[in-house]
C-alpha cells in the first residue's frame, strides 16, 4: 500500500472492447451466481463487467529510494517524481480500459465538489491528522432531511494502515458507523522524551539525537539562517549524527548509528511489502464487496499481526454518543468563568477524544465575529496572544457562549457550547 | 554517484529496521522456488523481489490464458499463448534489479518424474494452485531432502496455507511484549554491590529524584526481606504494602507534602512485573530437553551445539538461570546513574556469554569441530535471545493425510462449532476429492454447479467417512465452494501473497516465528484461524 496521502475513489462503468476472451472468469462468477453467504439485498446479474475503472488517486508525496523496497508501482528512474502521476501512469499502462487520474496534491487541498463525485472513498493516509480530515470531509457531504440520514449521500470510507507487521483495515459509513473521531482513543498521543531528558539527562542514544534536532541546530544554525532541518538531506542528517555521537561521548552512551539517527529525526516507522500487500488487499476487498453488493461489508475494523504466525481479530467499532466529528451533538465546555483561555486551549489539545493540533477560536461579540485566538498566522498569533492570559469573563464570554473551533483535524469548525460553572 | 552498498541500504532502510543486515544477506543468500505463476503465485514473488531475495525460480508447464491475464497483475494480453512461467519472470523481474530470476518451462510433476533431485538446490520451494497428487509427491520428495515446503491455494474467496519443514529453530523471534531480565529477586554480586553503593536515606533530593527505580526497588525489598524474612512479596495484599513502603519512601517538603519523584512512581508502577521470579521460560526449557539438543554430534546445527553450552552454563555457573541479558528499559535517572547501572547487567550479560563460550569450546573439541566453527557474535546474540528461543516442528502431509496419524481431536473439537474455519479445511479436501475423481473442480460453469452440489457432498462424505469423521459439515459451504467454481479473485490472492511471503522470509531469515502448521483466511467474514494439523 503506498504511503503518502492517498484517496483511491472508485466508479463502476460498462463493457468494453479493450476486453479479451475470459478476462473476468475469475469474478464473474460472484456477481452471476446467488449463494448462502451473499448480502441479503444481492441480486446476481450477467451484465457485462468492467472492473474498477475510474480511479482517482491523491498524494501530496514525490517518490524516494526508502519507497522501493515495497511500493512497487515506482522503480529507481522515479525517484522524484508525484506518486500520484507514476501510478495513474503504471496501471493505465498494465490494466487496459483502466482510468486512474491522479492529482499531485494534499487531501485538503481538494473541496466537496470533488470528494461528491465518489461512490467510495479508500484510504492509505501516514497520519492521524489526514484520516480526521477526510473522515470530516466525508461527514460534511451527509444530508440530513428533518433530522433523518439520507443514505445517498453517504460515501463509504475504506481505512488501511501498517506499520512493521502489524496493519488495520476498516469500514466506515459516515453517519452510520463508528467514524475516525469515535475511536479517537485507539490512536494514543505520540509520545515524546521530556525535555529536562533531553537537555541534561540524557540516558539513550535517541536522547541524544533529539538534542541535537531540538537545541543544537537551532542554536548552531549549521546550514545558515533560517535553514529548517531536512531529514531528507543526508548532509543535515551527517550533520545531526556526528553532533550526536559527540553529545553521547559526553554522557558514555553507546549506540548512536547513522541509522538511529535518521530514525529518529524522520521518525521513520520500519515497513516492508508484504504487510501492505495483506491490509491493501483487504482493503481491496471490502471495496468489491460495498461496490457490488455481493457480500455484506466488514462491520467494521480489522487487526493483523504475522509476528509470531499470523493473527487477525475482527471487531465492531462502536459509534461515540457524543463524538465531535459526527455525533450531531454539539460539544460541551465547561469552565468557571475565572479560568483563563489558555485552559480551553490546553483542553482542546490534550483531551484524548479531541486531539486537537493548532486550534483557532472564534466567537460572536456584541454580533461581530472575533477571533479570540488563532496560531497558524503569525501576525494574529502575536495580536490575539495575550487573550490566552484573560479569563473568559474578561473576554465577554457569557454562559452558553458559543465557540467555533477550526483545526488541522477537520475540514469543518466544531461548534462548542461554554458553560460555566462556580 | 552513489555506490552500491549505500543505495541499497537506502532502498532497503524502512525493512533493515526489522530484520538487520545479518537477515538481508541471508534473504540475498537465498534461491526460492515458485510453482505456478497464477495471481496467487505472482503476489507471493512480487513480495519476496521487492525486498530483494537472491534468486528465484519459476516452475510453470502452463500457457497464458485470456483467464490468467484477468487476475494477474504480472501478465498481459500480448502474452496469451507464450509460456507462463516466461512471461511472469520478465514483469516480476524488473520489480528490483538485485534480483535474479529464471525460469522453468516444465510442469511439477515432469520434474517429479525426471528429476526430483532438481529440488534439492532451494532454500524453499512454494506451491501454489496445486492439484493433491502433486503437492502429495512433492512433498514426501522435499521431506526427504529435508527442503521446506510451503503451499498456498486461493480458492474462491477462501485462502490456504501449509507449512512442512522438519525442524525450524529460531534464536531472534522478536516477542511483541517480552518481560525484562532484571534479576531482582535474585541479584547476581555486581549488582548487588551496585545497589549497596547507593545510600538512599541519605541522599541529596536531586540524587534520591533521579536514582534508577530498578536500585529503589532493590533497596526496599532489602528492607522488606528483614520484616519478612527474606521472602518476597507474592500476592497482592504483600505487592501492596510493597508498594506502599516505598511510597513512604518519597521524600516529603517542610509542610509534609510528598515531592514529585518520578522515579519513585515508576517503581512503584513496576512492582507487579519487576519481581517476577527469574525462571527459564518452559520454550527454552523444552529446547534444552530436546534430543538434539542433549546428542551432540559433528553434524549438530550450532543452534542445538550452542543451546547445549547454554544449557551446561544454566546447569552450573548459572545456578538455574539463564546467561543474563544485559538490557534495561528507559527509566527517569541521571545520565551517569543509569549509565553506570546499564553497565553492570552489561557487563555480567559479557561475562556470562563468556562462560557459555567456554562450554561451546570444549564441545566443539568433544566432536573434533575447530572453535571458529561458532562465532562470538552468534554465541552473544543466543544469549542475548535465550529466553526467546523458538522451535517449529511441522508434521509432514503423510501424517496429516494417513487415516492412522491424521489429527482427529483437532478436526473434531474445532467442528463443534459448525461455523469454525476448519469447515472450509474440509471443504479444500473435499473438492481435492472431487478433482481426483472428475479430473476438474466442481462449478466452473455456470451449468455445472446444480448438479457438482450433490457430487461434491458425495465426496464431503466420502471424506468424512474414511476418517471416520463424525462432524457435521453445513450444506451451505458445500453450495459456496460449488458457486466459487476454483475462482482465483485478485483480492484473495494479494491477500495470500503477502501472508506467504512473510513466512518464506521468516523460514529464510530465521527471525520471527512461522505459523504451525495450516492456516485459513475467510475474506468473507475477514477471519482466519491456525490449526495443527
Amino acid at each position: 500500500m503506498a504511503e503518502g496521502e492517498e484517496p483511491m475513489v472508485v466508479d463502476g462503468g460498462s463493457g468494453d472492447h479493450t476486453d479479451w476472451q475470459g478476462r473476468w472468469d475469475h469474478v464473474k462468477k460472484f456477481l452471476e451466481r446467488v449463494g448462502p453467504f451473499t448480502h441479503p439485498d444481492f441480486e446476481p446479474s450477467t451484465e457485462a463487467l468492467s472492473g474498477f475503472r475510474h480511479i482517482h488517486v491523491v498524494d501530496m508525496d514525490t517518490i524516494d529510494v526508502s519507497n522501493l523496497n515495497r511500493q512497487f508501482l515506482f522503480r529507481p528512474k522515479d525517484v522524484g517524481r508525484p506518486k500520484a502521476e507514476v501510478a495513474a501512469d503504471f496501471v493505465n499502462g498494465r490494466v487496459p480500459g483502466c482510468n486512474v487520474v491522479p492529482h499531485f496534491k494534499k487531501i485538503q487541498d481538494l473541496d466537496e465538489t470533488f470528494y461528491r463525485q465518489f461512490h467510495i472513498v479508500v484510504c492509505g493516509l501516514d497520519s492521524v491528522v489526514a484520516r480526521r480530515w477526510m473522515n470530516g470531509m466525508l461527514l460534511s457531504l451527509l444530508i440530513y432531511e428533518d433530522g433523518v440520514l439520507d443514505p445517498s449521500s453517504i460515501i463509504p470510507l475504506i481505512d488501511g494502515g501498517t506499520e512493521g507487521f502489524k496493519g488495520n483495515a476498516r469500514v466506515i459509513l459516515p453517519g452510520m458507523t463508528a467514524c475516525i473521531d469515535c475511536t479517537l482513543e485507539l490512536y494514543p498521543p505520540q509520545i515524546n522524551f521530556p525535555m529536562c531528558t533531553i537537555a541534561s539527562m540524557p540516558r539513550l542514544p535517541e536522547h541524544c539525537v533529539e538534542y541535537v534536532r531540538m537545541l543544537l541546530w537551532p542554536k548552531e544554525k549549521p546550514f545558515g539562517d533560517g535553514v529548517a532541518l531536512d531529514g531528507d538531506d543526508p548532509t543535515h542528517i551527517q550533520w545531526v549524527f556526528q553532533k550526536s555521537l559527540e553529545r553521547a561521548a559526553e554522557f558514555s552512551i553507546t549506540g548512536v548509528t547513522y541509522r538511529l539517527t535518521q530514525g529518529v529525526v524522520k521518525r521513520i516507522i520500519p515497513a516492508v511489502a508484504s504487510t501492505n500487500a495483506v491490509i491493501a488487499a483487504a482493503c481491496a476487498t471490502e471495496v468489491f464487496k460495498i461496490a457490488t453488493s455481493a457480500y455484506v461489508p466488514l462491520n467494521n475494523y480489522l487487526v493483523f499481526n504475522d509476528v509470531d504466525g499470523l493473527y487477525m481479530y475482527t471487531f465492531e467499532a462502536e459509534r461515540k454518543e457524543n463524538c465531535s466529528a459526527c455525533s450531531q451533538v454539539p460539544q460541551d465546555l465547561q469552565f468557571p468563568p475565572s479560568a483563563k483561555l489558555q485552559e480551553i486551549l490546553d483542553y482542546l489539545t490534550e483531551n484524548a477524544s479531541l486531539q486537537m493540533k493548532s486550534p483557532a477560536i472564534t466567537t460572536t461579540l456584541d454580533g461581530k465575529n472575533k477571533t479570540l485566538y488563532l496560531q497558524t498566522v503569525a501576525s494574529i498569533e502575536e495580536r490575539t496572544r495575550p487573550n490566552l492570559n484573560k479569563t473568559l469573563k474578561e473576554l465577554g464570554l457569557v454562559h452558553g457562549q458559543e465557540l467555533a473551533v477550526a483545526d488541522v483535524t477537520t475540514p469543518q469548525t466544531v461548534l462548542f457550547k461554554l458553560n460555566f460553572i462556580s | 554517484m552513489t555506490d552500491n552498498k549505500t543505495s541499497k541500504e537506502q532502498k532497503y532502510d524502512r525493512q533493515l529496521r526489522l530484520w538487520g543486515d545479518h537477515g538481508q544477506e541471508a534473504l540475498e543468500n537465498a534461491h526460492v522456488c515458485l510453482i505456478n505463476a497464477t495471481a496467487t503465485g505472482t503476489e507471493i514473488l512480487k513480495n519476496l523481489v521487492l525486498p530483494g531475495i537472491g534468486v528465484f525460480t519459476l516452475v510453470d508447464g502452463h500457457k497464458v490464458s485470456g483467464e490468467d491475464v484477468g487476475n494477474n497483475f504480472f501478465l498481459t494480453s500480448s502474452s496469451i499463448g507464450k509460456n507462463r512461467a516466461q512471461a511472469a519472470t520478465e514483469l516480476l523481474q524488473e520489480l528490483n534489479s538485485d534480483v535474479s530470476g529464471n525460469f522453468v518451462e516444465e510442469s511439477p510433476d515432469k520434474l517429479l518424474d525426471n528429476s526430483p533431485e532438481f529440488f534439492h538446490r532451494f532454500s524453499l520451494v512454494i506451491g501454489v494452485q496445486l492439484p493433491e497428487s502433486t503437492y502429495l509427491r512433492l512433498g514426501s520428495v522435499l521431506w526427504e531432502a529435508g527442503v521446506p515446503f510451503l503451499i498456498c491455494r486461493t480458492y474462491g474467496l477462501i485462502g490456504y496455507m501449509r507449512l512442512i519443514v522438519k525442524e525450524h529453530t529460531v534464536v531472534e523471534s522478536h516477542p511483541d511484549n517480552a518481560l525484562e531480565d532484571l534479576r531482582l529477586d535474585q541479584p547476581f554480586t555486581e549488582l548487588k554491590h551496585h545497589v549497596e553503593s547507593h545510600d538512599l536515606d541519605n541522599m541529596e533530593k536531586k540524587d534520591h529524584s533521579h536514582t534508577p527505580w530498578i536500585i529503589v526497588v532493590a533497596k526496599y525489598l532489602e528492607k522488606w526481606y528483614s520484616e519478612h524474612n527474606s521472602q518476597l512479596p507474592k500476592n497482592y495484599k504483600e505487592k501492596e504494602a510493597f508498594r506502599q513502603l516505598i511510597r513512604e519512601g518519597i521524600l516529603t517538603n517542610e509542610n509534609g507534602t510528598p515531592e514529585d519523584e518520578e522515579n519513585f512512581e515508576e517503581a512503584i508502577k513496576n512492582v507487579n512485573t519487576a519481581l517476577n521470579p527469574t525462571k527459564v521460560p518452559s520454550a527454552t526449557e523444552d529446547i534444552f530437553n530436546a534430543e538434539q539438543c542433549e546428542n551432540i554430534t559433528s553434524q549438530s546445527p550450532s543452534f542445538w551445539l550452542i543451546a547445549h553450552g547454554v544449557r551446561d552454563f544454566v546447569r552450573n555457573e548459572g545456578n538455574g538461570k539463564l546467561p543474563v541479558r544485559g538490557t534495561i528499559p528507559d527509566m527517569i535517572a541521571d545520565s551517569d546513574k543509569f549509565i553506570k547501572l546499564q553497565n553492570v547487567y552489561r557487563d555480567k550479560a559479557m561475562k556470562d556469554a563468556a562462560v557459555v563460550s567456554k562450554h561451546v569450546e570444549a564441545l566443539l573439541q568433544s566432536v573434533g569441530k575447530p572453535p571458529e566453527s561458532t562465532s562470538e557474535q552468534e554465541i552473544k546474540l543466543f544469549c542475548k535471545n535465550a529466553a526467546f528461543l523458538r522451535v517449529v516442528r511441522c508434521r509432514s502431509l503423510a501424517e496429516e493425510y494417513s487415516v492412522d496419524t491424521f489429527n482427529k481431536d483437532e478436526i473434531t473439537s474445532c467442528m463443534y462449532s459448525t461455523d469454525s474455519e476448519m469447515v472450509l479445511y474440509l471443504m479444500l479436501r473435499s473438492v481435492d476429492r472431487f478433482y481426483q475423481q472428475h479430473s476438474r473442480y466442481p462449478g466452473v460453469y455456470n451449468y455445472q454447479v446444480e448438479e457438482d452440489i450433490n457430487k461434491l457432498k458425495l465426496c464431503v462424505n466420502s471424506l468424512l467417512q474414511e476418517y471416520s469423521l463424525n462432524v457435521n459439515v453445513k450444506d451451505d459451504y458445500i453450495h459456496e465452494f460449488c458457486r466459487y467454481g476454483a475462482a482465483e479473485p485478485h483480492m484473495v490472492a494479494a491477500f495470500l501473497g503477502g501472508s506467504a511471503a512473510q513466512e518464506a522470509i521468516k523460514i529464510i531469515t530465521h527471525q520471527f516465528v512461522p505459523f504451525n502448521n495450516t492456516f485459513l483466511y475467510n475474506a468473507m467474514s475477514q477471519t482466519s484461524a491456525t490449526f495443527q494439523l
